[in-house]
C-alpha cells in the first residue's frame, strides 16, 4: 500500500505542477515511512518541502498556498499529532470555501497515517475519523487496498474540496495487492463490496476491511455467507451502497478501530435505521475500540477489534432470531 | 526611508476620518439592533489606513483580523458594502470579488497568520510580485499560530509583513498580563527577522515602516514584524463595557493622542487641511455608508443560501437537506 501511495504522489506531481508536498521529513528523508520517497529528487526543493516541527503551520500554510492557487498535499506524520493542528483543520481548511463564499478553492489534501497494531509510542495510533467526519466541508477518505490507496489518493489530490486522506499504519506493509501501473482514479463517495455474501454484512473501512475479509473467508468454510462492505469514504458517504447491502442481508455488524462513543460506526448505524430499518432481521451490532485513550503496546491488542471479536459479533448476530 | 507625500497624507487622513464617522454610524445601528456584534475601529485608524496606503492594491494582499475593514477601502470600494453585509449577517458578506486583495475577516485570533505565510510562499513559487500584510493584535501575539508562522516565514524568507496592532488591550487583559517581553517586536529575533516598534498614532511613521518592510520583501529579503503601538479608544466590541477595566485617566491621556487629531493638526499647520475639507469628507463617507447599507439590506438571500459553498458538489446528505429548505416544488425542478 505504501508503494501505491508513493506512485500516486509521483503521478499527480508530474501531471499538475501546481501540486506541492509539505510536511516533516517529507523531502530529504522521503517521509518516515518512505511514502514521499523520490519526490524531492524528482521535483525539487520548491515543490517538496521539509517544514519545521509545526503541525499548525503545516496545515495553516497549506490554506495560504491554496489561496494562491496551488494544490498543497500536506503530511501530518501521525494522525494523533493533528490535535496540534485541529484549529486549522476544523476552523480554517474546512471552512475556507464557505467563509469566502466560493472565492477561495481549498484544493488541499492532508495525508496522515493512523491506527494501531504496530506497537507505536503514545498518540501515534489514534483513529480520529469520527471527529473529522463531524466537520462540515471536509472529505474523509480511508482506503483499504493498495489499488484504492492509489486511485483514491489521485482523486483526492484532484478534488477541489479539502480531503483528509487517512492511511492505515498496519496497511503500509501489511496490505498487498495489484495496483494499476498508470493513471488510476477511484471516485470519492463510492463504497465497494469487498466480499459478496447473503447472510450478514460487515461494514468496515481502512485496515479493518482486511480483517473483516479474513473473518468472512474463515466463516465461508462453515457455510456462512458473510458480505464485507468497504466504505472507502466516510464523507461523502455512499448511502445507497449501505442500504443495498442491508436490504440484501438483513443482518449487520459495523466495525471501527476508534473508541465507540460518538464514533463513526454510530453514524453508520443511524444511517441504516433511517434508510432501511424494515430490512433488519436482527439488532445492528458495533465492534469498536474501547472507550479509553489508545493504549500502550502490551495491551493494544485488547483495544483494536480483531478477528475473534468480529467473528463473535457475527455469530451472535446470525444467531439472533 | 520614504515619507508619504502631502497628497498621500491627505488621502490617509481622509480614509481615517471616513472610517471614524462610519464606525460611529455602525455603532449606532448596532444599538438600534440593525447590525450584529462588531469591533469598532476607534484609535486604530492611522495604523490601518497608513498601512493600506503603503501597499499596492494591484499586487499586495491584506489578511485582516476583524477590526480593520473601514480603513481598508483603498483596496476596493466593495470592501464597505461587503463589511456591511457581514455585519447584518448576510452570507455574501465574506465574499470579496477576485480583484479585491483582501481576505475575509478572521474571528479566530491569529489563525490568519499561517495563511499569510502560505499565500506569500505560493505567490513566490508562482513568480507573482507582491507582499502579504497580515494584521493581528497584541493578544494574538500569545497564540501558537503567531510563533509557528513567524518561525516558518523566517525560514522561507517569504514576503510577509506581520503587522501587530498593539492597542494595549485584549478585551480586558492589559499588555503586561499578555507578555513579559519588553516589546512584541522583540519576538522577531526568535524568527530571524527584523522587528520594529512604531508609534501607531503617527500615520507617517507607520507608512514609512510598512514602505520599508515592503521594499525589503520585494527585494527578496524576507519578512518583517512591525508593532504599531497605539491605544484602543473604544470598546473591544459592541458587547463590551470597557469602563469596568480601562482606567479613566489612562483613556483620557490616550484621547489626547488621538491619531486623527494629530495628523489633522499637522496638515492644518501645513495649510493642507481645513474644517471645510474635514466636513466634506465626513459627509461623503456617511453618504457612501448609507448607500452601501441600503444596498446591503436590499441584497436577497436564496432560501437555500445557507448550504451554498460548503463543498463544490452537495453530498447526498446535503442535497437532501437543501431540498428540505427549498420545499417540494423547487426540489423537483
Amino acid at each position: 500500500m505504501l508503494q501505491a501511495v508513493n506512485e500516486a504522489l509521483h503521478l499527480e506531481m508530474a501531471r499538475d505542477n501546481r501540486v506541492v508536498v509539505l510536511g516533516q521529513d517529507v523531502a530529504r528523508n522521503g517521509g518516515v515511512f518512505r511514502a514521499t520517497e523520490g519526490l524531492f529528487e524528482k521535483f525539487g526543493e520548491d515543490r517538496v518541502v521539509d517544514t519545521p516541527l509545526s503541525e499548525g503551520v503545516i496545515v495553516g500554510a497549506a490554506v495560504g498556498l491554496a489561496m494562491s492557487g496551488l494544490v498543497p498535499v500536506a503530511e501530518i506524520q501521525f494522525l494523533g499529532f493533528s490535535y496540534q493542528a485541529m484549529h486549522q483543520v476544523a476552523g480554517q481548511v474546512a471552512r475556507l470555501r464557505y467563509r469566502s463564499q466560493g472565492r477561495f478553492e481549498p484544493a488541499i489534501t492532508i495525508r496522515s497515517p493512523f491506527g494501531g497494531g504496530v506497537r507505536t509510542p503514545e498518540l501515534h495510533s489514534d483513529s480520529l475519523e469520527g471527529q473529522l467526519a463531524n466537520i462540515p466541508g471536509l472529505k474523509v477518505v480511508m482506503p483499504a487496498t493498495a489499488s484504492d490507496a492509489k486511485g483514491l489518493l489521485s482523486a483526492s489530490i484532484r478534488d477541489p474540496d479539502p480531503v483528509l486522506f487517512l492511511e492505515p499504519l498496519r496497511g503500509y506493509r501489511g496490505i498487498k495487492g495489484d495496483v494499476p501501473d498508470n493513471e488510476h482514479l477511484v471516485p470519492l463517495g463510492e463504497a465497494r463490496m469487498a466480499r459478496q455474501g447473503d447472510d450478514l454484512v460487515v461494514i468496515a473501512w481502512s485496515y479493518l476491511v482486511e480483517v473483516a475479509c479474513r473473518v468472512s473467508d474463515a466463516l465461508a468454510d462453515e457455510g456462512l455467507s458473510v458480505a464485507v462492505l468497504d466504505l472507502r469514504c466516510l464523507v461523502p458517504l455512499d448511502l445507497a451502497a449501505i442500504a443495498a447491502a442491508v436490504d440484501h442481508c438483513g443482518r449487520v455488524v459495523v466495525v471501527e478501530e476508534a473508541s465507540q462513543t460518538g464514533g463513526f460506526a454510530g453514524e453508520v448505524v443511524a444511517t441504516i435505521v433511517e434508510e432501511c430499518f424494515w430490512s433488519l432481521e436482527a439488532p445492528v451490532v458495533r465492534v469498536s475500540g474501547l472507550d479509553v485513550p489508545y493504549p500502550v503496546g502490551m495491551v493494544e491488542d485488547v483495544f483494536v477489534p480483531d478477528e475473534a471479536r468480529i467473528t463473535a459479533a457475527v455469530r451472535r448476530t446470525l444467531e439472533t432470531a | 526611508m520614504a515619507q508619504p507625500s502631502d497628497d498621500q497624507l491627505q488621502a490617509i487622513l481622509g480614509d481615517m476620518v471616513g472610517a471614524r464617522v462610519q464606525a460611529q454610524r455602525l455603532w449606532n445601528l448596532q444599538r438600534q439592533g440593525q447590525v450584529g456584534t462588531l469591533a469598532p475601529i476607534d484609535g486604530h485608524e492611522a495604523a490601518i489606513a497608513a498601512t493600506a496606503h503603503a501597499l499596492n492594491p494591484e499586487q499586495d494582499w491584506i489578511l485582516p483580523q476583524y477590526r480593520e475593514p473601514l480603513a481598508l477601502q483603498r483596496f476596493g470600494s466593495e470592501v464597505l458594502y461587503r463589511y456591511l453585509l457581514y455585519n447584518i449577517g448576510h452570507p455574501a458578506g465574506s465574499h470579496l470579488p477576485p480583484t479585491v486583495r483582501v481576505a475575509p475577516l478572521q474571528i479566530s485570533l491569529a489563525t490568519q497568520i499561517p495563511h499569510a505565510v502560505g499565500l506569500a510562499w505560493g505567490m513566490t513559487l508562482q513568480n507573482q510580485p507582491g507582499v502579504v500584510t497580515v494584521f493581528f493584535g497584541d493578544g494574538s501575539s500569545s497564540e501558537g499560530d503567531f510563533y509557528e508562522a513567524g518561525n516558518l516565514a523566517g525560514l522561507l524568507g517569504v514576503p510577509v509583513i506581520f503587522l501587530c496592532i498593539n492597542n494595549q488591550w485584549a478585551i480586558s487583559t492589559p499588555l503586561h498580563l499578555q507578555t513579559a517581553a519588553e516589546t512584541i517586536a522583540a519576538k522577531a529575533a526568535a524568527f530571524g527577522m527584523p522587528g520594529l516598534t512604531v508609534d501607531g498614532n503617527d500615520a507617517a511613521a507607520v507608512y514609512d515602516a510598512v514602505d520599508e518592510a515592503r521594499s525589503r520583501a520585494l527585494a527578496g529579503q524576507g519578512p518583517t514584524l512591525i508593532e504599531a503601538v497605539l491605544y484602543r479608544l473604544g470598546a473591544h466590541t459592541t458587547a463590551d463595557d470597557p469602563t469596568r477595566y480601562v482606567p479613566a485617566e489612562e483613556l483620557e491621556a490616550a484621547r489626547r493622542n488621538d491619531p486623527i487629531d494629530r495628523l489633522r493638526a499637522h496638515l492644518v499647520e501645513q495649510d493642507l487641511w481645513d474644517e471645510e475639507t474635514h466636513a466634506d469628507i465626513e459627509a461623503e463617507a456617511l453618504a457612501r455608508f448609507d448607500e452601501a447599507f441600503d444596498e446591503a439590506r436590499a441584497t436577497p438571500i436564496a432560501p437555500d443560501a445557507v448550504v451554498d459553498h460548503c463543498t463544490t458538489v452537495d453530498s447526498q446528505r446535503l442535497a437532501r437537506q437543501r431540498s428540505l429548505l427549498l420545499g417540494p416544488e423547487e426540489a423537483e425542478s
